[in-house]
């Protein structure tokens, strides 16, 4: 079996977001980073790979992005992948991204399809199923684990109040989110030193308009400023929200 | 680079330096990148969670971490390739002594296992040596210790009693001796012992198993910080270590010991580095949170003023750590090239910057010892609460200053080492004194001006080298031989030194930048303050010498010195807030 595990290139989750005057993201000292659902996700497949040799053949991952988002894809070879692809276009939204996922799956076969929920950037969270249904493959959301028994994939789920365990045959697209992996895998130093030599392999986008078009960014309002009320003066605390917030 | 290119220790004081031919952190391509933050995912995960643990003085989960490390390949990445490593270059070495020095006790441990513990073995090992132990050491599967230190011989280093004897048929030595202070200790695999061999008079190296009979390690000590990190006295009662453990030739000990300290005393450089960082996020990101008079701390002025001046002294040691690294790297690239045994080459080099070495030991432990002091005061009373990591920080700072050869011994180091290459020939120092010394009314003084900002800059650091030639000759001509005995002085000029190569770097790296991004910004308003800072520092270090001097000609001296000690003002307080805003914007170190 084959396992491809989608990734996505992201800020940092420290990252104070910026905008330039002309509402694009200012990405002046941004750190970017594999998204971190997609990274628990690679952390699984290759922990699916380590304890089943035989049966797990080779872990992918393919990003839709630009030539600049290799580190990251790099990154994530340095975790253990055994090879890349990208897509060489900007990841305009979750239709367009989609549609070229569904390209790479069908041209090379994959058994098993791994999607962040969302990612930490837009955090749409429709990748994943509109993947599934352009592959006209099952899908599973809110996966929180995946085990292999006796060649038999057995995914948990988490449902309202506890989880459910669906068993679904290959291929499949399985929407993932935390608890897939207790931490991400740190990338060792041998596993750096190989990154260099795996293959990331660029393929030309499929020919797909986006859906959707971002008019423009807002920033949450700035938090007003805390009023300190003095402990002695409970009057104040009483007027105020009688008459200024008119609260009571 | 071309042999006549590179910079031979100590010569910075008198040749002048281009940016494009130094190397600034701004370049670290996309693998140091990795490695860098696989070391601090490591901290993360693993260290962080686990420090109140730690300094509790927990052996067995210090080894954990230690061989969970390995398991990763930090270990590895000084070793070369055919033993079992990853044979990084010096700079990642120092990249990643830099990450895990923001690591407390751990960072002791590790830098003492990877270092002192795992190097004399990988530099000066023959190919069994190396084989049965440096593999092993390079993974973790082996632990080691580096026991040079006696009760009677601290930086007196070669004066251990530790003893050895040949058995009569050869095959093995009989060790007999105390060793003390040895970091890892408690449970190391694996020790690189000095001791003296018979009569001799120079030390010599062995490999000893902790395992072997005869060998007793006692308790931790309990310190003043660091106290994860286990520092033990060890005895040895006629241990028996087999004739082909001896390190080396015999007599070479000396020689061994004192080249590893040297590296020792670099990486220490990087690790304070990675552990002022530390420092600095903590403190911004408390003053950040903390309000007092309805505001945050980190608006009020006094405490921009140290947030600013942590993060300047910070920037100009890493401008000259990774500076001095890649030269480093340049000339093992030289060594090898000209058929050098890659083991022999590193330690070589490294050992070639001695002078940078002690210098960058000096400044590195005294930059953190001020940043934690800072960092305690930022955060009040809190900084004094075991709660938090500053209180952590401080404590732990404090040994950088005594291990790795003192800083009093490293100081006098400088000067001494970089009068030793001239003497030897390989720069005109006492030349290039000589000529200002005979002209001394007419010495060319930078005065400042006009001229753009950098041009500026290197003039004022061209007068505090030749504040440094004037003072080395003076002294010299004034004591001759007895120099050595002139601490105060010797330690007047080494500060002067030090001023000059950090200052030195630091401008080299900014003006670097500035034709790399075309504006260095918040950068220029670092070097702003560091040089105007440095150029006082001197003047009064200067002052003090040539006061204390026995010289017929110190008027002309003063008058000199003062006048080499002139430079422009600078809004240091404009400057200052403005590094301190761009950290409390970002709200960690991210320079
Ligand atoms: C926590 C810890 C870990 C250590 N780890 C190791 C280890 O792993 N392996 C190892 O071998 N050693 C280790 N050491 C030992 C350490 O290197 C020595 O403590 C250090 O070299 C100083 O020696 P000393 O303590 O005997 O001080 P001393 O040499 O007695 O010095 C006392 C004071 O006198 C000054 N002084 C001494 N000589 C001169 C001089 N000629 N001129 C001017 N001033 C002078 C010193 O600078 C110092 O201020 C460790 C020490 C500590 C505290």
């Amino acid at each position: 079996m084959k396992i491809l595990v989608c990734i996505s290139n992201v800020p940092d989750t420290t990252t104070k977001i910026k905008f330039t005057g002309d509402n694009e993201l200012d990405t002046t000292g941004i750190q970017w980073v594999i998204n971190p659902w997609d990274e628990l996700s690679l952390t699984r497949a290759l922990e699916l790979k380590d304890s089943n040799p035989g049966l797990i053949e080779s872990v992918t991952v393919a990003h839709a992005g630009p030539a600049s988002s290799e580190p990251t894809i790099r990154k994530a070879l340095a975790i253990g992948a055994d090879s890349a692809i990208r897509v060489n276009a900007e990841p305009l939204d979750a239709f367009f991204v989609a549609a070229q996922l569904e390209k790479v799956i069908t041209e090379e076969n994959f058994d098993i399809v791994l999607c962040g929920i969302e990612s930490s950037d837009f955090n749409g969270s429709t990748v994943g199923g509109m993947l599934a249904e352009f592959l006209g493959y099952p899908s599973v959301s809110a996966v929180s684990g995946i085990n292999i028994e006796n060649e038999d994939i057995v995914i948990k789920r988490e449902i309202d109040g506890g989880s459910e365990l669906v068993s679904v045959p290959v291929p499949f697209v399985a929407i993932v989110q935390k608890g897939i992996a207790i931490e991400p895998r740190i990338a060792a130093m041998r596993g750096i030193m190989m990154a260099r030599k795996k293959p990331i392999k660029v393929v030309e986008p499929a020919d797909v308009n986006a859906l959707t078009e971002v008019s423009s960014y807002e920033m949450p309002p700035e938090k007003e400023a805390c009023k300190f009320i003095d402990p002695d003066n409970p009057e104040e605390l009483i007027d105020i929200l009688q008459n200024k917030e008119k609260l009571i | 680079m071309e042999n006549t290119e590179l910079l031979k220790s100590g010569e910075f004081l008198v040749r002048e330096v281009d940016p494009a031919d130094v190397f600034i952190p701004e370049e670290y391509d996309e693998e140091q990148i990795m490695i860098a933050q696989t070391c601090k995912d490591f901290l993360e995960a693993e260290v962080y969670p686990k420090l109140e643990d730690l300094d509790k003085g927990d052996r067995e989960l210090m080894k954990e971490l230690l061989k969970k490390s390995g398991d990763l390949g930090l270990m590895g990445i000084s070793v070369s390739e055919e033993y079992g490593g990853f044979g990084q270059s010096f700079v990642t070495q120092m990249l990643a002594a830099e990450t895990i020095g923001a690591a407390y006790s751990f960072s002791v441990a590790f830098m003492a296992h990877c270092g002192i513990g795992t190097l004399p073995i990988m530099y000066y090992g023959n190919e069994d040596q190396r084989q049965r132990y440096v593999t092993k050491q390079a993974t973790g599967e082996l632990l080691g210790a580096y026991c040079l230190t006696e009760p009677g011989a601290g930086s007196d280093a070669n004066s251990g009693k530790t003893n050895a004897v040949p058995s009569e048929d050869g095959s093995h030595y009989i060790l007999n001796g105390q060793k003390m202070w040895i970091t890892n200790g408690g449970f190391a695999d694996t020790q690189t012992v000095f001791a003296k061999i018979e009569n001799d008079r120079v030390l010599s190296a062995f490999i000893v198993d902790t395992d072997s009979e005869g060998v007793v390690v006692g308790p931790d000590e309990h310190k003043m910080g660091i106290k994860g990190s286990s520092t033990t006295q060890i005895y040895y009662n006629d241990v028996k270590v087999p004739a082909e453990n001896l390190l080396g030739q015999r007599g070479q000990g000396f020689r061994i010991a004192l080249s590893i300290l040297h590296m020792g005393r670099i990486k220490l450089g990087a690790n304070v580095l990675g552990a002022s960082k530390k420092a600095i996020t903590d403190s911004v990101r408390y003053a950040n949170e903390r309000k007092q008079f309805g505001t945050q701390i980190a608006n009020f002025g006094a405490i921009k003023h140290k947030l600013a001046e942590m993060v300047i002294r910070t920037f100009a040691a890493e401008s000259s750590i990774y500076r001095v690294s890649k030269d480093i790297d340049c000339l093992i690239e030289k060594y090898v090239a000209e058929g050098c045994d890659k083991g022999k080459a590193s330690i070589d080099a490294i050992a070639h910057y001695a002078v940078e070495a002690a210098i960058l030991k000096v400044y590195g432990s005294e930059m953190l010892d001020y940043v934690v002091d800072e960092a305690v005061q930022v955060h009040g009373g809190m900084g004094y609460s075991s709660e938090m990591d500053i209180e952590r920080g401080y404590r732990d700072s404090r040994i950088n200053r005594i291990f790795e050869g003192t800083n009093e011994i490293n100081r006098i180091l400088v000067v001494d080492t970089a009068m030793k290459r001239a003497k030897k020939g390989e720069y005109g120092l006492f030349e290039e004194a000589e000529k200002l010394a005979g002209n001394i009314a007419g010495i060319d003084v930078y005065k400042g001006g006009d001229d753009d900002f950098f041009t500026e800059k290197s003039g004022y650091i061209k007068n505090m080298k030749r504040t440094a030639l004037l003072l080395l000759n003076a002294a010299s001509t004034a004591y001759g031989r007895k120099l050595v005995h002139e601490q105060e002085i010797l330690n007047n000029i080494s500060d002067i030194i030090m001023e000059i190569y950090v200052a030195e770097s630091t401008a080299l790296r900014v003006k670097k930048i500035e034709s790399l991004k075309g504006d260095a910004g918040i950068f220029r308003d670092i070097l702003d303050v560091y040089v105007y800072n440095a150029v006082q520092d001197v003047r009064r270090s200067a002052l003090d010498a040539v006061y204390s001097l026995d010289a017929d000609n110190k008027d002309e001296l003063v008058k000199a010195v003062s006048d080499l000690s002139e430079a422009a003002g600078v809004n240091v307080k404009a400057c200052r807030r403005r590094i301190a805003d761009k950290l409390i914007e970002d709200n960690e170190y991210k320079f």
